[in-house]
């Protein structure tokens, strides 16, 4: 397992480095951005390590607290992230469009 | 014995997670072109909720009112910031929300590095040190990305701060967090959460305005890369797989910056920022006060602005030609922005100068240089936001053949990116630095605050070249006469 994971790791950083390979420079304000919320993906790591602290038998509150505050986190780098970008992405008008 | 999740099997999850993980990259896809870049990041947006539903579903904490709670308040807070912030703020608000991503993913590895220990007789030492790695990476994340943001904020000094043994601190710091690592958990691993705090301020402190762009994506970059570890730790694909495209993306964004800026990403990273030695923190020293008294007396100065330009044409010898005659006459107009117009908020006038000219039958153009401004892509974003059309913004390679063939150049705040020096000035530090050749047009016009050179330091030719016409002062005011004078 532990060597899947790693493998998937390494063949998703080689599809994406491919993936970004051809945007134009105009985009890179809004993919880093776009980028940037999706790095907040660690919401799911938050909410599987909160998952097993509420599953366990006598977990402390402190820990609780410690997943909480990284649930919170995450959700405004994700949700704040792809906010941004659309309302970046919604200024982009080629001529003649609205 | 451990909680067994019985709501969905790991081969669902498994396939659920690489349906996601497939949408993920096809947003991806859509968002590197402009047509189609929104639907991409819907895409994008979407594959996050559902997988934050499977999670939420498979690791049966739907019925947990903690876990709502904190999504509500995370979603609340983010939804009114992305709504209210301003488009000149976006550099910052990137950074900052970087920064909240890798303290998520620095906490996320506390808590697993507590649970790889639970058995204290058999721990799960790949999950134990996957999650230092994570931790130290989320940390330097985080304190990284908080001083950027304050930099560009102007929380922080702008200028790069320097303490003395900078580079052998930076050095020092690396070994002891790879050491205490490695030593797994013999050292607490709070002295290794601390290390990494102070390394992402020491790394971060020391950089400057303009390679700030630099920083920001590396800094992205490694968000990704604390996600996707942290991935590794907790035992989930799904975060592991997305960690990765963002870590490796953000990477080759930063390379791509390089690259236009002739830098050496070690060498950012090792703190030789864009230049060195004594002679250059001179120059910049001379030049910082330059950039932040146009913040702090934007008013006044534009009011001498006014005088000065005025001065600055009686100066000029009543050129061959004047100003209205070069616009008037113009069939066709490159226009080059920079930093310069950022910090003036020109862009509105900029644009109206592009309409005017429009209405009077020129072609209008405008040169993007990879590193114009703080971010890549700055400019684009700012022209954008004034509704110019994205199709007439032109990438350096596509444009920087027809300087010598259109009408007149219009540079607005920008130095370094067009300063010809760059390719003959040899041990400059812009030396080798492609440039827009805005030098080759028949005639330039320069908006610039003042005549100081660039934030590289190195003095601009085409200043004193006589064709160009200076325009000193406010951009705003500046750009505004040019659209008043023909």
């Amino acid at each position: 397992m532990h060597y899947i994971l790693i493998g998937v790791f390494v063949v998703s950083a080689i599809v994406g480095y491919f993936i970004i390979n051809n945007v134009p420079t105009l985009l890179h304000t809004p993919l880093m951005s776009g980028m940037n919320a999706l790095s907040g993906i660690t919401v799911i790591g938050a909410l599987a390590v909160t998952a097993v602290e509420m599953h366990k038998a006598g977990s402390t509150k402190l820990s609780i607290i410690i997943g909480a505050v990284a649930i919170v986190l995450a959700m405004i780098n994700v949700a704040g992230g792809f906010g941004i970008t659309a309302r970046m992405l919604k200024m982009f008008k080629k001529k003649g469009d609205d | 014995m451990p909680y067994v999740y019985t709501a969905l099997s790991d081969v669902a999850f498994y396939c659920i997670s690489g349906v996601l993980v497939l949408g993920v990259l096809i947003g991806l896809i859509l968002m590197s072109k402009p047509e189609k870049a929104r639907l991409g990041n819907a895409l994008s947006a979407a594959c996050t909720l559902v997988a934050i539903a499977v999670t939420m579903y498979h690791y049966e904490i739907l019925s947990s009112w903690v876990i709502w709670a904190s999504i509500a308040v995370g979603t609340v807070i983010s939804l009114i910031a992305a709504a209210k912030v301003k488009m000149i703020q976006m550099p910052q608000v990137v950074a900052l929300l970087n920064g909240f991503g890798g303290l998520a993913s620095a906490l996320v590895a506390i808590l697993s590095y507590a649970q790889a220990n639970w058995n204290e007789e058999n721990p799960d030492r790949f999950a134990a040190y996957t999650a230092a790695v994570a931790l130290v990476i989320g940390f330097v994340t985080f304190t990284g990305s908080l001083v950027a943001a304050g930099k560009l904020h102007k929380v922080l000094p702008q200028k790069p701060v320097v303490i003395p043994g900078h580079t052998a601190i930076i050095v020092a710091l690396i070994v002891a967090t790879v050491v205490c690592v490695a030593l797994g958990s013999i050292v607490p691993i709070w002295v290794t959460a601390i290390l990494a705090c102070i390394f992402g301020v020491v790394f971060a402190i020391r950089v400057g305005g303009a390679d700030m762009p630099i920083t920001i994506s590396l800094l992205n970059s490694l968000s990704g890369v604390a996600g996707g570890i942290a991935g590794i730790a907790v035992g989930n694909i799904l975060l592991v797989a997305i960690g990765g495209i963002v870590g490796a993306s953000g990477l080759l964004l930063t390379r791509v910056m390089c690259k236009a800026m002739n830098r050496k990403l070690l060498g950012i990273l090792l703190g030789s920022t864009s230049v060195s030695g004594k002679k250059s923190e001179a120059v910049e020293e001379a030049a910082e006060p330059a950039e932040e008294s146009a913040e702090d007396t934007a008013q006044a100065a534009a009011e001498e602005a006014v005088e000065e330009a005025e001065e600055e044409v009686a100066e000029e010898a009543a050129p061959a030609v004047s100003v209205a005659d070069i616009l008037a006459g113009a069939k066709k107009v490159i226009i080059v922005p920079g930093y310069g117009m950022a910090l003036a908020q020109a862009q509105a006038q900029v644009k109206a100068l592009a309409d005017k000219l429009e209405a009077n039958g020129a072609e209008v153009k405008f040169a993007i240089h990879p590193v114009a401004g703080r971010m890549p892509g700055h400019m684009n974003v700012l022209l954008c936001e004034v509704d110019v059309p994205y199709d007439k913004l032109y990438e350096m390679d596509n444009i920087n053949g027809e300087f010598a063939e259109c009408d007149v150049a219009i540079i607005i705040g920008a130095s370094d990116v067009v300063n010809p020096a760059a390719n003959t000035a040899e041990g400059t530090p812009i030396y080798g630095m492609p440039v827009l050749n805005a030098a080759d047009a028949p005639h330039i016009i320069v908006c610039n605050f003042d005549e100081k050179p660039g934030y590289a330091g190195v003095p601009n030719p085409i200043y004193t070249n006589p064709k160009t016409i200076m325009k000193l002062g406010d951009a705003k005011e500046t750009v505004q006469e040019l659209i008043d004078s023909f």
